[in-house]
């Protein structure tokens, strides 16, 4: 169980994995999440199910490597299992039957989360654009994944290495500008790239969904650690969401909830680091 | 002290053997248990004071009925491995019991023993023969004839693993599943260390598993599997024993600022995470120098002593006062003991944050009790105009727990009460058939024992109700 069975180095600092647990391949959908522990002494940490294969019981993780838990997980071997692995989780994403035309904005580690998306609203034969952005060229992956599944497929960099030079948010106006409208927006990534999408949206009234990403611990709805504000409610985003009407979410008590233990994590991470001899 | 029983120290029989515990000064640095335990000889003494009534009021007093006088008596012939098989042949997790069960309301409240003087510690010797048990012989059980049926259990808490011993004493193939990668529920997760060991509670589900008991644990109700999936694997009853497991918040301003905690989440990451032993184990968890924890029942307690030993300074802030706390009072003692404030009649008004979105201070406004309504309850009003603010670094919200609503998503047509529990009928059958459920999911946030006493129940209800349909069939 929880055995690594696939293992790929997609672009540098971010791994693809397919993890036997058919369990939960059986009941994935697209939208939700798994909670996993990589050691006895490991923490939780929730991931978005990339993708799923119900028939071999694989689940697909996309994962970049940003502190302590992730860095093993990456050490990790195809045969080698995982501790824990849980799911799925929160709330499937659900569209609505009325709606032809989507455009998914992904950022950065956002890919992941809207490719399962994409692939289900293709094979019923909707209309869909994407616009995928990264730091710089080596962020950027899947493009041919994705191109599969949409008509036309945006890409940004920063840095200008790929694609159009700037942000996902830059090209989403010039689209609108040019008259572009679409029955839904689905944005995923960082969550001031989800802030930014929705004030672009909210001036032209297209419905705009994304998938909010704050620290969780079991995931299950029983400590209220990943709560955010939806509207005037506290919703606890591993049973309620993690996907949500971008209109209403506080963005701003998202990114600052996130940064609480910022300090622990860099001091885990380099203690790691420095465990396994890759210390300054 | 160590000669009484030579006859030196005479015993008082209307006082208490007294029991050993850590100095409130040295278990403020570590997460050992605070209590030691009666040693045999102590045992021993303590169990001469009991009268050994007729009709036994105290064991009337207790939920599964353990045969308290009798298990007494062995124990004052030192015959301690006879008296802890006399107490399992009505409860299963005496170790535990013996712990955390508020024994001042139930068996030691009945206590003849306690008109004149001081009840009988039944709970210290209940928990005595336990550990001596645990420590000197191995646990072995005879399994009985498998009658061929199989129960699926849902949770792996106090309810779930009561009922899933008495099934399987019965004969039945039970299969306990559990969300989370630990088993044992709010014993595990929410009970800290230094109140229930781990390892205690880790002993008495291994003895599960010698009886036969099958755990998988990282299953999810409703997500991972569901009724449809265990009609498939066969299983011909099923028992829902989740807890309540979803944590009350104030619903007041500024709750979503950085350092609130619900007591859940700060006891989950402490207890089941280790984050106390970070960064060995990779959990974190960030307390300040002053901490101010909201509510006064057990959970309360415990999360003030975690956050105690963590070094903060800590304040309790109940909106009655300490005469109406539902916390065991050997839990308000403990906390006191070991410095922690308690600051009565408050209650929050509303959370105030810094520029960085962390918590600096509540706004409290002060309370005032009322007299005792017809059903003795006193209530409690503002005092308008009384409000102040009261500054710390962090704060814990322990106001109670509600049914967690993953079940009812889980399976639709699950009657409910107007509360979130799920409803059942006598016999703990809900309204579809051969689903029992038990514990905090029927009752609300209760106790350890009172879900023990129901799983028993529902264990006995499953048998009936099986035993029924096969008549049916034949």
């Amino acid at each position: 169980m929880n055995e690594i069975v696939i293992k790929q180095n997609i672009v540098p600092n971010v791994w693809l994995m397919g993890i036997y647990s058919p369990q939960v391949a059986k009941k994935a959908k697209p939208g939700q999440f798994v909670i996993l522990r990589v050691t006895e002494t490991g923490e939780r940490i929730p991931l978005t199910i990339a993708d799923f294969d119900s028939d071999k019981g694989i689940v697909f993780i996309i994962f970049q490597v940003v502190g302590k838990t992730t860095s093993i997980l990456s050490t990790l071997n195809i045969g080698d299992s995982i501790a824990d692995f849980v799911g799925p989780l929160g709330m499937p994403y659900e569209q609505d039957s009325n709606d032809k035309s989507y455009l998914f904005i992904a950022g950065g580690l956002g890919i992941p989360a809207i490719y399962s998306k994409v692939k289900m609203l293709h094979s019923q034969g909707k209309d869909i654009e994407i616009i995928v952005g990264g730091r710089s060229k080596e962020n950027i992956f899947f493009e041919e994944e994705l191109r599969k599944y949409c008509s036309s497929l945006y890409i940004s960099t920063n840095d200008g290495s790929y694609g159009q030079k700037g942000l996902v948010t830059d090209i989403l106006t010039q689209l609108l500008e040019n008259g572009k409208r679409y029955d839904e927006i689905f944005a995923v990534g960082p969550v001031l790239m989800m802030k930014a999408v929705v004030d672009i949206t909210k001036k032209y009234g297209i419905k705009t969904l994304v998938s909010l990403n704050p620290i969780m611990v079991d995931g299950t709805g029983m400590c209220g650690g990943c709560r955010v504000k939806i509207g005037n409610e506290i919703k606890f985003a591993c049973v309620d969401g993690p996907i949500f009407n971008g209109f209403e979410v506080d963005f701003d008590g998202l990114m600052k909830r996130n940064s609480y233990y910022q300090d622990l994590e860099n001091l885990s991470y380099k203690e790691h680091k420095c465990k396994i001899g890759l210390g300054e | 002290m160590q000669n009484w029983i030579g006859g030196v120290e005479k015993l008082d029989v209307l006082k208490r053997v007294p029991i050993k515990e850590q100095e409130p000064i040295e278990r403020i640095h570590n997460f050992d248990e605070v209590c030691f335990g009666y040693t045999p000889d102590e045992a021993a003494m303590e169990a001469q004071r009991c009268l050994q009534c007729k009709n036994a009021p105290c064991v009337k007093g207790c939920p599964v009925e353990v045969k308290i006088p009798e298990f007494i008596q062995l124990i004052k012939e030192k015959k301690f491995k006879e008296s802890y098989f006399k107490i399992l042949e009505t409860n299963l997790l005496p170790a535990i019991c013996g712990r955390v069960c508020p024994q001042e309301t139930q068996c030691e409240q009945n206590c003849v023993r306690g008109i004149k003087g001081e009840p009988i510690a039944i709970g210290k010797l209940e928990r005595f023969v336990a550990d001596w048990f645990r420590q000197n012989c191995e646990f072995e059980f005879s399994k009985p004839q498998p009658n061929g049926r199989k129960v699926a259990i849902i949770g792996s808490g106090p309810a779930g693993l009561s009922c899933a011993s008495s099934l399987a004493k019965m004969g039945y193939e039970v299969t306990i599943f559990e969300a989370f990668h630990k088993l044992g529920g709010v014993l595990y997760y929410g009970i800290p260390e230094f109140r229930l060991p781990k390892e205690v509670v880790e002993w008495e589900i291994e003895n599960l598993k010698k009886m036969g008991v099958d755990f998988r644990t990282n299953m999810i109700f409703g997500k991972t599997f569901d009724l449809e999936d265990l009609k498939q694997e066969g299983f011909d009853a099923v028992f829902i024993s989740s807890g309540a497991g979803l944590p009350n918040f104030l619903n007041i301003e500024g709750e979503l600022l950085n350092g609130i905690y619900s007591a859940n989440e700060f006891l989950t990451r402490i207890n089941l995470m280790k984050a106390y032993k970070f960064p060995e184990y990779d959990t974190p968890i960030k307390l300040g120098k002053k901490v101010g924890v909201i509510g006064g029942g057990n959970v309360a307690m415990d999360a003030a002593r975690v956050a105690r030993r963590l070094g903060s300074e800590v304040y309790i802030l109940y909106r009655r006062t300490e005469a109406e706390m539902p916390a065991r009072k050997e839990e308000i003692l403990h906390a006191k003991e070991e410095g922690i404030k308690i600051v009565e009649l408050v209650s929050p008004v509303r959370f105030i944050g810094d520029e960085s979105g962390h918590v600096r201070a509540l706004e409290l406004v002060k309370m005032k009790l009322s007299e005792e309504d017809s059903s003795g309850r006193r209530s409690v009003k503002p005092v308008h105009g009384s409000n102040f603010v009261f500054e710390a670094d962090n704060f814990i919200v322990a106001i109670g727990q509600s049914p967690n609503p993953l079940v009812k998503k889980a399976v639709p047509d699950l009657e409910l009460n107007p509360n979130g529990s799920i409803k059942v009928d006598e016999s703990l059958m809900t309204n579809i058939e051969g689903v029992f459920a038990g514990g905090d999911i029927v009752t609300g946030a209760a106790t350890v024992i009172l879900a023990m006493g129901m799983g028993k129940k529902a264990a006995e209800n499953i048998d009936r109700y099986l035993n029924a349909k096969k008549h049916e069939n034949l």
